[in-house]
């Protein structure tokens, strides 16, 4: 079981992320910007951390510039989840620091998998 | 895992639609050319969100619909693409299309496709002109998911270099990892290669220096293998190549970073996207069984009846419950081992548990209350409309958008609203140039005010424009026979007849407004909520339309009266004064009407016993007091033998348990157990009316023009 922080400003995927993520045994705190996500952070650790790209406050690609820096979370696994498919949007999050990505649309047997790809 | 998505569907439906309403109010503040960054964001990412989530849950042409549009934004966002009226009005159009589609969705009916079609190809067409690059061939992720790779030739053996460059380490990725994933795709050997490996006091803590050069036997395709490493390909150097060949055609592919400079194949340029999501997406929508449409039934049922809480309110109410818990257990105490003595405590305690009571009684009303914005948010959208429709150019002003009020008021509220905005709007403020010319400011002025005044809340429709022509009114009602010839109105009473069924002074019959149908009812669906219109005006200087409303229609503060042995409720905001009778006021017109004379004016005098057909306590009227109520702009004094406590009561509907019965509101069930029946003052009135009118037709004139 893992502790998984999962930022998306959007209810409905945040609902289905933590769901599925539940539903395969992980502990799923949610945070609907990358504001809410980073104070969330300072005060808990993660063991992985999924990051919608387009998001008010703070996007995704600040968010994990941000956790970085964070000594908690220098190789925490962090994952964006995006529905760009151009490279630009993923090399901005290779760049800040990202792991690796999801695209969207992805099923929820798509987000287990990717997600037991980082967690082993 | 089977995970059902139809469960997230309603979520999704929910938010899209506020992103709409967040869109549009967006759209509707943004002028052509103008470069305000957050707004163009806000709706970016309301587009974006709608088509992501789209794809994900399986609304395709939802999703495809809105690429287009994103596209677009997308566009605009990055300063390639200029905001024209052009495109804000597609944007609007494209709200309206959207909305049409998930009530589609959630109603598992169809939307109307030709104007989908109509309106895709006119963003087609806005995309396509004035040359920014198109990265529609990007397409819809959707679509993209469906075209999976051809399958490539299945090799039995790998060989794989590959050496991280040293801050791979930093973004997380964990070289164990993708071993233990290549070693589900075969036998895997890897063999380290530290030839780099610095000297101890050289070393970063964090880096990597290790490489590998290894083997892996198994059927796999290339594409598996580089899909492990597909986060990591331009932090590292890597070159796959295939050593036996089992398929038809002999290869070998190696992918390596370009600065690494090792020998490199086109394979890298391949797009990622497919290789990631190459699990076929699930897709509800093409399952031909009958289970998803029963589904999607019921939950669209249930979310009529859904309501969104304020988790404050919810905290709140919880606390409450602490404090009646408390209560509770502190009163069980005393009865435990109950002395006399005690008797002050106890008093104390049932004190409190009534305040308990009360507030959790409160929190629990709050909970139903929603902000008035609710009603007021499709407004700026109407009146953009209406001002291209009429060629009037009308400025919004909303006020007090925070005033709360019960859900179901406010469902039943939006219709009325609607249309006294749209008759302000019609009959209200005239064209720019009648304005110019009349001296007023070429731009009208519509408010709309909310606030709450004691158990209700007020609703103003304000306009600057025209006012009512009372003259006009009273000409048109005496051509329809409403009013005898000749006859002098007070001025409210004209503007009343504005609401009489079948009155109409639109010089032209426009689809909006004029139709001769609409204020009467307006009034009506107002007044089916316990609530009244009325209506101020000064000709030349505009209208003011007030809607009162109760805040909720569960609870009423209501005054308890005693008619004999039978207990009646009067709702206290219908309730003037109360007072006795002094027989040297009372007036009777033909022996059978009485008329009491209070200060100027002369009330209708009810006796309730009559009404009601009980037996009072005494039937003279110096025994008895008079409570003087208001009802429809219809002042009266109700005979009653005695006033009893001051309450509130729980609504409980006469409709549902017994029948509608005329006079009555409802019911409700007193602290002792019994039913008390709650008078809806309107109704009382009018029943009464209806017999002195059988004897006196001019009692009505008689009573209220004094």
């Amino acid at each position: 079981m893992a502790q998984i922080l999962a930022v998306d400003d959007s209810a409905s995927m945040r609902q289905m992320v933590a769901f599925t993520l539940k539903g395969a045994g992980h502990d799923v705190t949610e945070a609907s910007d990358g504001k809410q996500a980073l104070d969330l952070a300072k005060s808990k650790k993660f063991d992985l951390v999924l990051s919608d790209v387009n998001m008010p406050n703070m996007d995704g690609i600040a968010l994990t510039k941000e956790l970085r820096s964070l000594p908690d979370f220098k190789f925490t696994p962090i994952l964006i989840l995006t529905t760009e498919s151009g490279a630009d949007k993923k090399q901005d999050g290779k760049s800040a620091g990202a792991t690796g990505w999801i695209v969207k649309p992805f099923n929820p047997d798509q987000l287990l998998a990717t997600v037991k790809k980082v967690l082993g | 895992m089977a995970i059902d998505m139809e469960q997230f569907k309603a979520t999704y439906i929910e938010e899209s639609l506020e992103g709409l309403d967040n869109m549009e109010s967006n759209l509707l503040n943004l002028a052509p050319g103008s470069k305000d960054e957050d707004a163009i964001n806000t709706i970016f990412r309301a587009a974006h969100s709608i088509k992501g989530g789209g794809a994900t849950f399986g609304f395709a042409d939802i999703s495809q619909f809105t690429h287009v549009v994103e596209t677009l934004l997308d566009q605009i966002r990055n300063g390639q693409r200029e905001i024209t009226q052009q495109a804000i009005d597609l944007f609007l159009q494209s709200v309206d299309c959207l909305r049409e589609m998930l009530a589609a969705a959630q109603n598992n009916s169809q939307a109307d496709e030709m104007r989908i079609a109509d309106l895709k190809s006119q963003l087609d067409a806005l995309l396509a002109s004035d040359g920014a690059s198109s990265p529609l061939n990007e397409a819809v992720a959707v679509a993209a998911v469906e075209s999976t790779a051809d399958p490539q030739a299945k090799t039995s053996e790998w060989k794989i270099h590959f050496k991280p460059f040293p801050n791979m380490l930093a973004t997380g990725n964990d070289v164990v990892r993708m071993f233990r994933e290549l070693e589900e795709l075969g036998e895997f050997q890897a063999t380290v290669n530290f030839a780099d490996l610095p000297a101890l006091s050289d070393m970063g803590v964090e880096d990597s220096y290790l490489g590998w050069e290894a083997s892996l036997k198994g059927e796999c395709t290339l594409e598996q293998i580089k899909d492990i490493f597909v986060w990591v390909e331009d932090e590292c150097e890597l070159e796959i190549t295939a050593t036996t060949v089992n398929g038809i055609k002999e290869a070998q592919a190696a992918v390596t970073d370009e600065n690494s400079g090792k020998c490199a194949d086109q394979h890298h340029e391949t797009p990622i996207a497919t290789t990631t999501s190459s699990a076929p997406i699930a897709k509800p929508s093409v399952q031909p069984d009958n289970k998803i449409k029963d589904k999607t039934e019921r939950r669209s049922g249930a979310e009529s009846s859904s309501i969104r809480v304020d988790i404050e309110k919810i905290d709140s109410l919880i606390n409450m419950v602490g404090e009646l818990v408390i209560t509770q257990s502190m009163l069980s105490q005393f009865g435990e081992d109950f002395a006399l003595e005690n008797l002050e405590k106890l008093r104390d305690g049932l004190g409190q548990l009534e305040r308990n009571t009360r507030e959790l009684q409160e929190s629990v009303m709050r909970i139903r209350m929603i902000p008035i914005s609710f009603a007021f948010n499709r407004f700026p959208r109407m009146i953009h409309d209406l001002c291209n429709k009429f060629g009037k150019k009308v400025q919004l002003k909303l006020s007090g958008e925070s005033t709360e009020l019960d859900k179901t008021v406010m469902e039943k509220i939006g219709d009325p609203l609607v249309h006294l905005v749209r008759n302000a709007m019609d009959h209200g403020i005239e064209t720019p140039e009648v304005r110019v010319a009349a001296g007023k400011p070429h731009t009208g002025t519509l408010h709309l005010n909310a606030f709450h005044q004691g158990g209700n809340i007020v609703i103003e429709i304000s306009d600057d424009g025209a006012g009512i022509n009372a003259e006009k009114i009273l000409k048109k009602a005496i051509e329809r026979g409403l009013v005898e010839e000749g006859a002098e109105l007070p001025q409210a009473k004209i503007y009343d007849l504005l609401f009489q069924p079948g009155f109409s002074t639109a010089d032209k019959i426009t689809d909006v407004s004029g139709r001769g149908v609409g204020m009467d009812v307006v009034r009506k669906n107002i007044q089916a909520l316990g609530g009244t219109v009325d209506v101020q005006s000064t000709l030349g200087k505009g209208s003011t339309f007030t809607v009162r409303l109760p805040l909720t229609l569960a609870i009423l503060d209501g005054q308890l009266v005693r008619v004999g042995d039978h207990t009646y409720i009067i709702p206290l905001v219908s309730i003037v004064e109360s007072l006795q009778v002094h027989k040297k006021n009372v007036n009777a017109i033909a022996g059978k009407a009485e008329l009491y004379k209070l200060r100027d004016e002369y009330l209708p005098i009810i006796r309730l016993y009559e009404a009601f057909n009980i037996s009072p306590d005494s039937t003279s009227l110096e025994n008895g007091l008079l409570v003087v109520v208001e009802g429809e702009g219809q002042k009266a004094g109700l005979l009653v033998d005695d006033l009893l406590a001051q309450q509130q009561v729980v609504i409980k509907s006469l409709e549902t348990n017994f029948r509608r019965v005329d006079g009555l509101s409802g019911a409700t069930i007193l602290g002792d157990g019994t039913v008390a029946l709650i008078l809806d003052v309107a109704g009382v009135i009018r029943v009464s009316q209806g017999r002195f009118n059988s004897h006196h037709d001019s009692i009505n004139a008689d009573g209220v023009a004094a």
